[in-house]
């Protein structure tokens, strides 16, 4: 384990950044944490979590697949990749850095998402330990510990240091990168957290939360259960739930007509939308309850159904705090859990 | 009032006047309150809720549920009244088969309000009087609850119910607000300043649709912006001008009929100040046409869709700094 002292946080920052892009949680116009790139002055958000999460980074809103240029008789296919940069992602918290793990499965699982494998390996992800949980957290219930999470480097942030533990050889290599600032250190300072803040885990609200009775076993039940009607009456049909979701990974792919030619990308979808999975027939999900339906089918049955058991949820709340209509999965799992049987 | 609503609700059920209840449920925090259909005097003894953090509006809802079988009840905030009446205007809502009862507002909060005034880790709320007893994860706290209001409660522009069947508690006034302020500064602005205002604010969109359908004066069967025939359907921005376009035409589209009732910005997940577009043009509207409340009433004829030989002539816009 080694330490930085707070007061060169700036400069440890200052030191990544010279290598390659860093990104680091901010405070935006809208006094909400964001991810942003780091420019000299920024400033370390100390909010619990992004309004946004870290998905974005390997699974952006738009992005370019192809363009064709059409000159005459000629069309030109130009690849407009340009994820090939190295990278740093800083704050990420135990929930979104699980989220990555689940994502892989869906982009790296054959045949592999090349533009997805491409940021997965030019990224290099810094993890912050949790000191201060709200009542939304519940990443818990699936077995994330938020006082030591994942990625190629763990840091904890404790009185007047910030304490790294390297955990891949990418994150031992970004820790060389600024030897410089760092001196060695027992783990004495992160274990005292780590007790303190497994306390005030146990006190959560949502701290008995468990999903255990859904998965593939328990599909039809579920599907048909009749209190999908009353939980998706009051659903807008809006996508705020799927795009501040780390682990919602749909997409829709687009053609714009630039004049000259197409410029494909693909953006976001959102299981919620009218237009969603839109066949020549329509959508086959006609109502809001069928979407609504789908998308904590998706979460809590069909993806730990396809994979040994996991869920499509890291508990990190965003949903809970930003569904306009307060209607989220913590709310859907306790109605539906006695039709798991 | 809760009680008394419950009580009116049931009675009301168990008399067979109205075979529905449109109101708001409780939810797992003090304050995740969710918009909801009740079916009996029983499901209203147990979920309905009536408190502070009942903000969201909900006369939208009556398009869907004044189309079903029966009567539906439905409890109105004095600036849902507004909603629907505009609804009723423009025949969206079946008003025969509605029995809307008005219940008074003190302004409404929620959990966003919550945290932005510094709350963390909500275990238990109690309202005593103007304030929050708030117990946290981190030790008790207390809140002003005026300190915790949404800026369209801060600037209510009407405790008066316009519409409704029943009363409950008493009627208010309409009130003069300071809703226009942040209007006029941002007219003071240079363009520049201006355009730089609205890039930082839109560019934090996130294009998930929550304005537009949370919005009483959006109610197409299908938006343009869903329809791929359009030409300018959008699920993401291929660049910033279309984030900008999207909310423009937006205000554009409600302008004449939006009420204020500020849905759109309770619900904007980014905190995008969307209703200044929405109070730019009202304020136009009062300026060129005079003073004029969409949703006041349900006969009077709204200014852009009326002819005058008052009306303001095009040219305006050179006079106003337009070139």
């Amino acid at each position: 384990m080694q330490k930085l002292a707070l007061a060169n946080l700036g400069r440890f920052f200052e030191a990544v950044a010279a290598r390659q892009a860093l990104y680091l949680p901010v405070e935006d116009a809208g006094g909400q944490a964001s991810f942003q790139r780091w420019a000299p002055g920024a400033k370390l958000s100390g909010a619990l979590n992004t309004t946004r999460s870290a998905k974005d980074f390997f699974f952006p809103q738009t992005e370019d697949l192809v363009n064709f240029k059409v000159r005459g008789k000629e069309i030109e296919i130009i690849d407009p990749r340009t994820e090939q940069e190295p990278f740093v992602v800083f704050g990420v918290r135990g929930c979104d850095a699980r989220s990555f793990s689940i994502l892989d499965k869906v982009f790296l699982a054959d045949p592999v998402d090349t533009y997805y494998q491409s940021r997965r390996e030019h990224g290099t992800i810094v993890s912050l330990a949790c000191t201060r949980p709200e009542e939304t957290c519940f990443c818990t219930s699936f077995g994330i510990d938020p006082t030591c999470p994942q990625g190629d480097v763990t840091a904890w942030m404790e009185g007047d240091a910030l304490y790294f533990a390297a955990n891949t050889p990418k994150g031992e290599a970004l820790l060389a990168q600024t030897a410089e600032l760092l001196e060695a250190c027992g783990d004495e300072a992160v274990r005292a957290q780590q007790e303190r803040v497994s306390a005030i885990l146990e006190k959560l609200p949502l701290a008995g939360f468990s999903t255990q009775s859904f998965g593939g076993q328990v599909l039809i039940q579920v599907f048909e259960s009749e209190k999908w009607a009353g939980l998706s009456q009051s659903c807008l049909g809006c996508g705020t739930c799927t795009f501040v979701c780390p682990t919602c990974q749909c997409y829709d792919i687009k053609d714009m007509d630039t004049g000259h030619g197409v410029q494909r990308f693909r953006c976001w979808d959102s299981c919620m939308y009218s237009d969603f999975t839109r066949m020549a027939h329509g959508n086959p999900r006609l109502t809001q309850k069928e979407r609504f339906r789908q998308r904590f089918m998706h979460k809590l049955v069909y993806f730990p159904a396809n994979n040994n058991g996991e869920y499509g949820c890291v508990g990190c709340g965003r949903c809970l705090a930003k569904c306009p209509i307060s209607m989220n999965i913590v709310k859907v799992a306790r109605a539906l859990e006695g039709d798991c049987k | 009032m809760q009680a008394a609503m419950i009580s009116r609700a049931k009675e009301l059920l168990q008399g067979g006047q109205v075979q529905r209840v449109l109101g708001w449920k409780a939810g797992e925090f003090a304050y995740d309150v969710t918009p909801a259909v009740f079916q009996s005097a029983e499901e209203v003894e147990a979920g309905f809720l009536y408190n502070d953090f009942c903000g969201a509006n909900l006369s939208k809802y009556l398009i869907q549920e004044s189309r079903k079988p029966g009567k539906v009840l439905v409890f109105l905030k004095p600036c849902d009244t507004y909603s629907f009446n505009q609804l009723v205007k423009e025949h969206r809502i079946l008003r025969e088969n509605i029995y809307a009862i008005g219940v008074p507002c003190e302004g409404k909060t929620d959990g966003e309000r919550l945290k932005a005034a510094g709350l963390r880790g909500i275990l238990a709320l109690k309202a005593e009087g103007d304030r929050f007893l708030v117990e946290t994860l981190y030790g008790p706290q207390e809140l002003a609850k005026a300190q915790a209001l949404p800026e369209r409660c801060q600037n209510c522009k009407s405790k008066k119910h316009v519409a409704y069947d029943e009363l409950m508690g008493e009627e208010g006034q309409v009130l003069e607000s300071g809703r226009f302020d942040m209007v006029e500064k941002l007219e003071a602005m240079t363009p520049d300043e201006r355009f730089r205002f609205w890039q930082g604010e839109l560019s934090r969109c996130i294009r998930c649709n929550a304005c537009r359908n949370v919005c009483p004066a959006c109610s197409c069967e299908k938006c343009i912006f869903d329809n791929d025939a359009s030409g300018v359907a959008q699920k993401a921005a291929a660049n910033s001008f279309e984030e900008s376009m999207f909310h423009i035409i937006r205000a554009f589209h409600v302008a004449g009929r939006c009420t204020d009732c500020g849905e759109c910005s309770r619900v904007c997940p980014q905190q995008i100040p969307l209703h200044l577009l929405n109070r730019k043009f009202i304020k136009d509207i009062d300026t060129f046409y005079g003073d004029y409340q969409a949703g006041e009433d349900t006969e009077s004829r709204a200014p852009l869709t009326n002819y005058t030989e008052g009306d303001v002539e095009p040219s305006i816009v050179y006079q106003r700094g337009g070139n």
